[in-house]
């Protein structure tokens, strides 16, 4: 059962885009939705058996390294953090899959469609049922694989080739660091699964790894590497730029990859590997400021954006970040809780704000919406739903993780702890005000869209409808059923799937804070929803007069609808530099230069030459060859007699050099 | 015996370095080539005899009397070759000796 809820996706994939021609479009949604709702029953009967009833399963399928030095298998490890993932992927997934039926039923290529989003599913599934480090790259690259598949979806969009290509990029250098850590776990522990590297951890805690002379502490060495990894899959600042492209995608893409659960791989990962993480203070240093950050920077960028599904999109960078610093605060629990709470109203604000496009027809710039509240009333409700449980309304799905969040930041009593605690209040008013200017605009302002996309809008049919409603219900109620199970004081449930230095625990401490920083993120959210509502409805004149008659605030609108310039300051110094790196000097002089030179072209051309040299010395000449034979003579008697003088002017590198020099030199000539 | 054996060895060595420039230098007449490898020999033997009486010691002249028939039994190969060699090609220049060139 535990491998059918692995492989299910996989067959759903191999049908649909095998016989998809053969099944019709309607048959291969139909078979993809199958497995992927079998898959979601194992996943539910897999959290009550191992994650209710705390029994850990590890099923070792078959070797697939096996080289003595190396050895790796195809393993899953069922602990409660697996299960959980599992539970959300599958859940988001199946309803993600059904709500596709409706949202591409129009398109020609859904059976494609369809078996893509069933073999992220399967890739996501393998990255989280890892029992290796190995496997669980090659989940990690094959959701990478099936996030650029689904961006580029419309192939023949420029926009989506460059987003699809963008997000390959960026996220190959968070890919480099998760890599880069698992060589370095590889080299130090000699091997690479989890049972072994996490209990071996306290071992090596003290340990140096030297590099170039240099001295890095070696659990912060790897720790920060496998956050590299998080970092770039996550979103994090710095290697957030692919995320808000990658909306180019289809909706119900960004709902399932860029919101759901490929973006919290990060996460997972760094959840995962909380053993190594624990040890090394500096990574989590490292991980609280880099989240803190990104939870601020992604806020205020949502703030500026127009597009519909950009502002939903920095809000999951925002959200991540949240996830991210809470796991640097060593609260790992509290960030699982968050992950899942996130994906079931991020996923209703993706499906809601796709099937506001849907109606309006591909419109997806919010200020030629408004007035949708008379036409789509359903997904306004949904919208709303999903706003305010992003916003942390009291007792609904965000408000549990969220505030827990602040709350054990500030109850850390340090300069971190209070950095991410501001950063995170703040970012949480601005969230509210971007989600209630979200909903405004869209919904309640005066309608400032075509009159014709208004006349052909319908809101969403049964099969968009039905995952919408199944999410609010979900946004509404889990976090109020499962906060006790996941983050109640003690719980049994991670059962040491999760590892906190007992010295790092402060969910007590995060019991008596005081009262008033408890109540500051709902007064905080409440007036920055307030406010938002307020400026949108009374002063929008206003505001659009600051906007375009003074330069400051212009200059300061431009900023945050740049994106604070990540994209400009990545491109001109970052790529284009790495860019002439790559072609003039890994290409043109390693690659074609060095390599051919010393490589196969270089060394049968010099063999040639240089023996064609060699033969001209055989002139038949007998006093020629008595005159080089006493020559050498000599030579050679000189070296013997004179061997124990000269023998430390002898310096074997000199004459690697001489010889090198002799090589290129002689290559230099003959091309001449 | 207080003679000065470098003078000695200097008749040696001048002998030798005429036969190795015999040798280098002449392009022209192999027989003048096969001479100067006699003078060569000549002076090996010279200073075989020479250290063997400074050293006392007879096995130094024993092997020069090795040494003589050697290079007589060489000379005469030497000569009975160029003969051959002549019937072939009608010549014993240097010039022409350059069949096994590379």
């Amino acid at each position: 059962m535990y491998l059918a809820l692995v492989f299910c996706p996989l067959v759903g994939f191999m049908l649909a885009i095998c016989f998809g021609r053969l099944l019709s479009p309607k048959g291969a949604a139909l078979i993809t939705c199958a497995f992927m709702f079998l898959s979601f029953i194992c996943s539910l009967i897999a959290f009550f058996e191992v994650g209710l009833s705390r029994c850990p399963t590890y099923i070792k399928l078959s070797p697939w390294i096996d080289s003595e030095l190396l050895d790796s298998s195809w393993g899953f490890l069922f602990d409660s953090v697996t299960v959980c993932m599992c539970l959300l992927v599958t859940c988001i997934s199946c309803l993600v899959h059904v709500y596709s039926t409706g949202y591409m039923s129009h398109d020609p290529h859904q059976p494609r469609f369809m078996s893509y989003l069933s073999l992220f599913t399967f890739f996501m599934l393998m990255l989280v049922t890892a029992d290796n480090f190995l496997q669980l790259f090659f989940g990690w690259e094959g959701v990478g694989l099936c996030s650029y598949l689904l961006i580029n979806f419309w192939f023949t969009r420029l926009q989506a080739n460059k987003s699809a290509i963008k997000a390959m990029v960026v996220n190959r250098v968070g890919d480099f660091g998760l890599a880069l850590g698992i060589f370095s776990i590889f080299a130090v522990f000699r091997t690479i699964e989890y049972s072994t590297v996490f209990s071996l951890v306290p071992y090596f805690t003290g340990f140096n790894l030297s590099f170039f002379n240099l001295n890095f502490n070696l659990i912060a060495c790897i720790s920060i590497f496998l956050f590299i990894g998080a970092v770039g899959k996550s979103a994090q600042i710095g290697l957030h730029t692919w995320l808000p492209d990658a909306m180019e995608g289809p909706t119900p893409v960004s709902a399932l990859i860029h919101a759901a659960t490929m973006v919290t791989a990060g996460v997972f990962l760094i959840i995962r590997c909380s053993p190594i993480f624990e040890y090394s203070l500096d990574a989590l240093f490292v991980v609280v400021c880099v989240g803190a950050m990104t939870a601020f920077f992604a806020a205020t960028v949502g703030v500026f954006q127009n597009d519909l599904k950009k502002i939903i999109a920095y809000s999951t960078c925002s959200q991540l970040g949240y996830m991210v610093f809470a796991c640097g605060l060593s609260n790992y629990s509290v960030s699982m809780f968050h992950v899942l709470n996130h994906a079931y109203f991020k996923a209703l604000l993706f499906l809601s704000a796709g099937s506001v496009i849907h109606a309006l027809s591909d419109e997806q710039d919010m200020r030629r919406m408004g007035g949708l509240i008379q036409v789509l009333p359903f997904t306004y409700i949904m919208i709303v739903i999903g706003s305010l449980a992003l916003m942390g309304f009291p007792f609904l799905t965000g408000f549990y993780s969220k505030d827990v969040i602040l709350e054990i930041a500030y109850s850390k009593y340090n300069f971190l702890g209070t950095f991410a605690h501001w950063l995170g209040v703040v970012s949480a008013s601005i969230t509210a005000f971007y989600s209630f200017k979200l909903l405004y605009m869209t919904f309640i302002s005066s309608p400032n869209g075509f009159k014709s996309s208004f006349q052909s809008a319908h809101d969403a049919p049964f099969p968009m409808a039905f995952p919408l409603f199944l999410l609010s219900l979900g946004s509404i109620f889990l976090g109020y059923i499962s906060r006790d199970l996941f983050i109640g004081l003690g719980t049994p449930f991670w059962n040491n799937s999760i590892f906190i230095l007992p010295e790092h625990i402060n969910t007590i401490d995060a019991e008596f804070i005081p009262l008033y920083i408890k109540w500051l993120p709902f007064f905080a959210s409440i007036a920055g929803a307030v406010i938002s509502v307020m400026l949108y409805h009374l002063f929008s004149c206003a505001l659009f007069n600051l906007y375009s008659n003074n330069t400051f605030f212009n200059n300061v609108y431009t900023f945050f609808n740049k994106k604070w310039f990540f994209d400009r300051l990545q491109n001109e110094f970052l790529a284009s530099f790495l860019l002439k790196l790559g072609y003039g000097v890994t290409y043109k002089i390693i690659d074609k230069g060095l390599i051919e030179l010393f490589g196969p072209l270089g060394v049968s051309k010099n063999t040639y030459n240089v023996s064609k040299q060699v033969s001209l010395l055989q002139s038949g000449l007998i006093n020629q060859y008595a005159f080089l034979m006493f020559v050498f003579l000599v030579i050679f008697l000189v070296i013997n007699v004179f061997s124990p003088i000269l023998v430390s002017f002898i310096d074997l590198q000199v004459y690697f050099v001489l010889l090198l020099s002799l090589l290129i030199n002689n290559l230099y000539l003959t091309k001449k | 015996m207080l003679i000065d054996q470098s003078k000695f060895l200097f008749v040696a060595i001048t002998l030798f370095s005429i036969g190795l420039c015999g040798i280098m230098l002449n392009r022209k007449n192999i027989i003048i080539m096969l001479m100067s490898i006699e003078l060569m020999l000549l002076s090996i033997n010279y200073s075989f005899i020479l250290f063997s009486v400074f050293l006392d010691d007879v096995i130094g002249q024993l092997f020069a009397l090795f040494v003589l028939t050697v290079a007589a039994a060489e000379s005469a190969i030497g000569l009975a070759i160029l003969v051959i060699y002549y019937r072939v090609r009608g010549t014993v220049s240097i010039d022409y000796i350059n069949l096994m060139k590379g």
